[in-house]
């Protein structure tokens, strides 16, 4: 169960110290370390639910893109619409391979002079390379703040009340999706009413030397509603009863926006990267689409296990967890098209035994307070 | 490993390499897991228990635990017939992770071979194992 792990090349982020002085369970996460749980993964899922909980999102990236076609650069480079895009404003959104692959989802924020990406830790490396290799005939800079950018999320019902102790900015006037320079502790921040919960919250994004004031600052705010530290366990199981995808387990560069279920980030509109292949898949509808499964009773749902439909086997669990919100086990994974409706069943196997599944509308939880 | 030092090893349990723990008193014995199992594990979402009444083998898996990070097969430290199941962990499995070694208990299984104590590890022997 043990096992040792080269822990000296991983990458500690500003706000390690407070992990470890908060008995956090330290592991390895796409090159860096992560605290996966502090006192326990379901409670800490509850309290981001009902309360308010506090994240280390360091490891993301964040890229700049400057420059005088920066816009068409991103057009081209991204599937939704960068053009209709104000000031002030955040997108979910998406890179693709000719072939209509995924190369990553991302953020794309659209600051006064030049746009911020906000990428998965785990393809900062390979999504700066596919961009740079892009670049060519464009009139653009590219590049790579990850290390000179922290990132801490306050996601839950009471985000904003602990942010408000801390900040005179006007946060209820934010939309969601929306990013503001403010300054909060004292400090100037860029922060956004975003998440990868379903519920209300923020992302502040902190130079590495501001790290220590925003923790104590956002820490002692918390305390007055008992705001609780939230590791990368919990962070996966509120995204998933939202059905958000998760790049390497929902989503890659086998799969398409398509059959993901994210047509609605995709604007055929304009010219992009794998526009062709989407354009024909959604036209002719894809083969296979990733669901939404719910199972009964007392099963565990686990990425890879295998999805049947009589005798044949159609596909993989993508994601799963046994919902500590809505106590019952739920699951994503591709199933082909004919199967792909509310209703649909399927048989999942799990440790030898079948279990029948039922297609259900995302999102899992629908009670979520994002706006 | 930092990690040692945090975790309990009674001394007055047996272990096995799997993180089980036994407690023998005449015939019967306390089955459980141990307090580095629950730790690896995280949250305990569910227990598969054996029925009352049916057969453990030394070793041989008697039930699963499915927890929040993985799910693992339990293995009895030793042969005989399960003579009880702690049905708190039915609506409450997380209890395992908060008192492994007292409520958090998992069967009661009355022996048949008592020799078999002997090949169990004592609480040094186990320490050594979870500090590799």
């Amino acid at each position: 169960m043990s096992g040792e792990t080269a822990t000296e090349s991983l990458i500690k982020t500003p706000y390690y110290d407070f992990h470890v002085e908060a008995g956090a369970k330290m592991v390895p996460f796409a090159g860096f370390l992560m605290p996966v749980q502090y006192k326990g993964i379901t409670a800490e899922h509850i309290a981001v639910r009902e309360n308010v909980g506090m994240f280390d999102l360091s490891h993301m990236g964040e890229f700049e893109v400057n420059g005088p076609q920066a816009l068409e650069f991103l057009e081209y480079t991204t599937v939704n619409n960068v053009s209709k895009m104000n000031i002030g404003q955040c997108l979910y959104n998406c890179m693709c391979l000719p072939d209509g692959g995924i190369v990553d989802d991302l953020l794309v924020y659209k600051l006064p002079t030049r746009f911020m990406l906000v990428v998965n830790a785990s393809n900062i490396e390979k999504d700066f390379d596919w961009l740079s290799v892009q670049t060519e005939g464009f009139d653009v800079k590219l590049t790579d703040k990850s290390a000179e950018t922290s990132l801490l999320a306050v996601q839950g019902p009471n985000a904003l009340k602990v942010l408000s102790e801390i900040t005179d900015y006007d946060l209820e006037s934010m939309k969601y999706y929306s990013w503001a320079l403010a300054e909060i502790a004292g400090i100037d921040i860029l922060f956004s009413r975003t998440g990868y919960t379903g519920e209300d919250g923020f992302e502040l994004y902190i130079a590495p030397e501001h790290a220590d004031i925003l923790w104590n600052a956002i820490t002692e705010a918390g305390k007055k509603y008992d705001m609780k530290l939230i590791g990368l366990g919990a962070r996966d199981s509120l995204r998933l009863e939202m059905k958000m995808a998760l790049y390497g387990n929902d989503i890659d560069s086998t799969t398409t926006p398509i059959e993901a279920g994210l047509s609605w980030i995709v604007d055929f509109e304009k010219e992009f990267i794998g526009k062709d292949v989407l354009l024909k898949q959604k036209e002719e509808k894809p083969t296979r689409r990733l669901v939404c499964l719910e199972l009964e009773g007392r099963v565990f749902p686990r990425q890879g296990y295998d999805i049947f439909d009589g005798a044949e086997q159609i596909g993989k669990l993508t994601s799963g967890t046994f919902s500590p919100t809505l106590q019952k086990p739920i699951a994503l994974g591709y199933v082909p098209r004919r199967l792909s409706k509310s209703g649909s069943t399927v048989e999942i196997e799990i440790r030898g035994k079948r279990f029948t599944a039922t297609v259900v509308k995302p999102p899992f939880y629908k009670k979520a307070s994002h706006r | 490993m930092e990690l040692e030092q945090r975790v309990n090893v009674p001394s007055e349990l047996k272990y096995t390499k799997e993180h089980e723990w036994v407690k023998v008193e005449g015939n019967m014995a306390t089955i459980g897991i141990t307090d580095f199992a629950q730790s690896e594990l995280g949250d305990i979402v569910f227990v598969e228990l054996p029925a009352v009444g049916s057969a453990v083998a030394q070793m041989k898996s008697f039930g699963t635990i499915e927890a929040v990070k993985a799910v693992s097969d339990m293995f009895s430290p030793v042969t005989g017939k399960v003579t009880e199941v702690n049905q708190t962990l039915d609506s409450d499995p997380m209890i395992i992770n908060r008192e492994p070694y007292e409520a958090g208990w998992i069967i009661k299984v009355e022996l048949s071979k008592t020799s078999e104590i002997e090949q169990l590890l004592d609480d040094s022997s186990y320490k050594s194992i979870i500090a590799d």
